[in-house]
C-alpha cells in the first residue's frame, strides 16, 4: 500500500524524502527498581533503497531499535515514521529477518516461504512459482519439499530470507541473522545477500555485532553504545559496489573496519 | 524415514527380554519356594485361570477399555478447549487454570465416591472419573505447548498482520502438538485408573469389580488374571498414543531423545 513517495510530493528532487524517519526517539523499560533507558534519543533518517547497518555491543539495544521500527514495539519518546506515516503498528511493506530462523518444522520448505504470504491473506497460488524462483536463486532449488530440520542452519536461514522476500516488501529488517552461522556460511550469505540488495534496492536496517559484515553490506554505518543505548556516530562507507569478497582484502575496506574499532575504543566502548 | 520410525526396535527388544526372563524367574520361584497360592500364584497358574474362562475376563476388559477410552477421548477434547480458552483469555487464566492447578494436588481418586452419589453406579460415574484424572495432564502440558511459541514466531506473524485464528492454528496449535502427546501419554494411564477406581467404588461390571470380587473370595489367581490384562491393556494403550505422536509429528520424533520417549511411562 505504501507508495514509497514523499507524502507532500513537494520536496522531489535533489533531497530524497526518507524511507524511515527516526527523530529524538527513546525507549524506556519498567522494572522493579524503577525505569530503565534502553535507548536515548536516537535520530536517523534512511533513505529510500539504503542499507544501513546498526553495530555496537551487546546491550546497547540496537535490537530494540529493530522491534521499534517495525511497529511491534512503541517507543517513549519521540516519533517514528515509515514512508511519511507515523508508525502505528508494523508498516505495511514490511518484512523481517531474525537470528533464529522461526521456520515451522512441520510445514516443507516452500510452505514456510508461503506462510508470510497465508499470514497477509494473499493467494498462495500466485506467489508459488516466485516462492520455487526464490529458493532456487537462493541455492535452494530442489528442497521445496524437504523439512527444515533435514537443512543445515545457513540452507535454514537462506530459507528464512526467501520467505522475507517472497511479498516483496519495501523495507527489510534483518536482526543479526548471520548471528549463529559458523564463518564460511556467514560469509557466503553475505555475499548473497549484497548481491540481492544490488538487484532489488530494498530499504535495509542490518542489525550485527560484526563490524567488517557491516563495512561490507552498508552504505552507513550506525555506531551504538550501551547502557543506556545511544548513537554513537554515523559512518558513511563509500566502497565501489559491486562488492565482493574480493573487497574485504582492499586498503580502504580494512581501514574502514579499523576506523570503526578505534572509534569504539576510543569511546570505551570495546577495549582494543 | 522409516528406519527413524523404526529406531526404537532395541528398545522394544529390550523391555520384552527383561519381561519374558522376569516372569521365568517368578515360575522358577513359586515352584521352588511352594508359596500358598492364596499369596502368590504362578505365571503358568494365571494364564490356566484366564483360560478357564477367557470370555468372561474379555468382556470384563471390554468394559473398562471402553469406560477408559471415552473418558480420555472427553478429557482430550475438553482438556484442548479449556487450554485454548486458558491461553486466549485473561479471565479464564485467572479462575479456571488458576483453579484447576490448585484442584491438581488434591488426591482426585477421593472424589470418586461423590461421582456415584451425583450419576448413580452406572457406566457415566466410571466415565466421569476417568475423564476428571485425564483432563488435569492435558490441560497443563497444552497450556504450556500453546505458550511455548517462539516470540520471534509471533512477530513474524505480527509483521504479516496474520489473524489470531491464522495464528492460532498455523502456529500455535502445531506448535502446541508435542507438549499436547506428553499429556496424552500421561493421561491414558489416568484414565484407566480412573475407570479402575470408579468400579471399585461402584460397579457391577469391569475388571476392577473382577477384583474385587475375586479379592472377596480369596481367588488370588483370578485377582493376578485381571491385573496381568489391565497390565498389557495399559502398555497397549500407551503404546498407541505414542506411535499416533510418531504418525502425526515425524518433526518432533526425529528430534526428540530416546529419553524423552521413556519418559511419559
Amino acid at each position: 500500500m505504501a507508495d514509497g513517495t514523499a507524502p507532500e510530493g513537494t520536496d522531489k528532487g535533489a533531497i530524497q524524502a526518507p524511507y524511515v524517519s527516526i527523530s529524538r526517539v527513546g525507549k524506556t523499560y519498567a522494572s522493579p527498581r524503577g525505569a530503565v533507558p534502553a535507548l536515548v534519543d536516537i535520530s536517523l533518517d534512511i533513505a529510500p533503497g539504503e542499507f544501513i547497518s546498526v553495530v555496537g555491543p551487546s546491550g546497547c539495544g540496537k535490537s530494540t531499535l529493530l522491534k521499534l521500527v517495525a511497529g511491534l514495539e512503541e517507543p517513549s519518546a519521540g516519533t517514528l515514521k515509515v514512508a511519511g506515516r507515523p508508525l502505528k503498528g508494523p508498516p505495511d511493506n514490511l518484512a523481517v529477518v531474525f537470528q533464529r530462523d522461526v521456520l515451522l518444522d512441520w510445514r516443507t520448505i516452500l510452505d514456510n516461504v508461503l506462510l508470510s504470504i497465508e499470514f497477509m491473506g494473499l493467494p498462495r497460488a500466485k506467489y508459488k512459482d516466485r516462492a520455487v524462483a526464490l529458493l532456487q536463486r537462493f541455492g535452494l532449488g530442489g528442497f521445496e519439499h524437504r523439512f527444515p530440520w533435514e537443512l543445515s542452519g545457513g540452507m535454514r536461514q537462506r530459507a528464512s530470507i526467501c520467505r522475507a522476500l517472497l511479498s516483496d516488501p519495501e523495507l527489510l529488517l534483518m536482526d543479526e541473522p548471520f548471528g549463529a552461522l559458523d564463518a564460511m556460511t556467514r560469509d557466503d550469505l553475505n555475499i548473497e545477500l549484497a548481491r540481492i540488495w544490488q538487484e532489488t534496492r530494498k530499504t535495509l536496517l542490518f542489525i550485527t555485532h560484526s563490524i567488517a559484515e557491516a563495512v561490507f553490506l552498508s552504505d552507513r554505518v550506525v555506531m551504538m553504545g550501551k547502557a543506556p543505548g545511544m548513537v554513537v556516530d554515523v559512518i558513511r562507507i563509500d566502497l565501489p559496489r559491486p562488492r565482493s569478497l574480493a573487497s574485504r582484502e582492499t586498503a580502504e575496506f580494512v581501514e574502514y573496519v579499523a576506523r570503526i574499532r578505534h572509534h569504539f575504543a576510543e569511546l570505551g566502548i570495546v577495549k582494543e | 524415514m522409516l528406519r527413524r520410525l523404526f529406531t526404537s526396535d532395541n528398545e522394544v527388544r529390550d523391555i520384552i527380554a527383561v519381561i519374558l526372563a522376569s516372569l521365568v524367574l517368578w515360575e522358577v520361584a513359586v515352584r521352588v519356594l511352594a508359596p500358598s497360592p492364596l499369596i502368590l500364584p504362578s505365571p503358568s497358574g494365571i494364564a490356566l485361570a484366564f483360560w478357564e474362562t477367557p470370555v468372561v475376563f474379555l468382556r470384563h476388559l471390554g468394559f473398562t477399555l471402553l469406560t477408559t477410552v471415552v473418558g480420555f477421548a472427553s478429557a482430550v477434547v475438553l482438556g484442548v478447549l479449556l487450554a485454548v480458552g486458558i491461553v486466549y483469555s485473561r479471565f479464564l487464566e485467572r479462575t479456571v487454570y488458576t483453579l484447576l492447578v490448585a484442584l491438581n494436588s488434591i488426591p482426585k481418586v477421593a472424589l470418586a465416591p461423590l461421582f456415584v452419589i451425583w450419576m448413580g453406579t452406572g457406566t457415566e460415574p466410571k466415565i466421569a472419573i476417568a475423564l476428571m484424572l485425564a483432563l488435569f495432564p492435558i490441560v497443563i502440558d497444552m497450556v504450556l505447548g500453546l505458550r511455548s511459541v517462539d516470540p520471534d514466531m509471533l512477530a513474524l506473524a505480527r509483521v504479516s498482520k496474520a489473524s489470531p485464528l491464522a495464528v492460532l492454528f498455523k502456529i500455535r496449535f502445531p506448535c502446541a502438538l508435542p507438549s499436547l502427546f506428553a499429556g496424552m501419554k500421561v493421561a491414558i494411564s489416568f484414565a484407566l485408573v480412573g475407570a479402575i477406581v470408579g468400579e471399585f467404588v461402584a460397579g457391577s461390571k469391569g475388571l476392577g469389580f473382577q477384583i474385587l470380587i475375586a479379592q472377596g473370595q480369596f481367588d488370588t489367581v483370578r485377582v493376578f488374571v485381571s491385573l496381568v490384562l489391565l497390565g498389557v491393556v495399559g502398555t497397549l494403550l500407551f503404546f498407541l498414543v505414542d506411535y499416533a505422536e510418531r504418525l502425526l509429528l515425524p518433526w518432533h520424533f526425529s528430534q526428540r531423545t530416546r529419553s524423552e520417549a521413556v519418559r511419559g511411562a
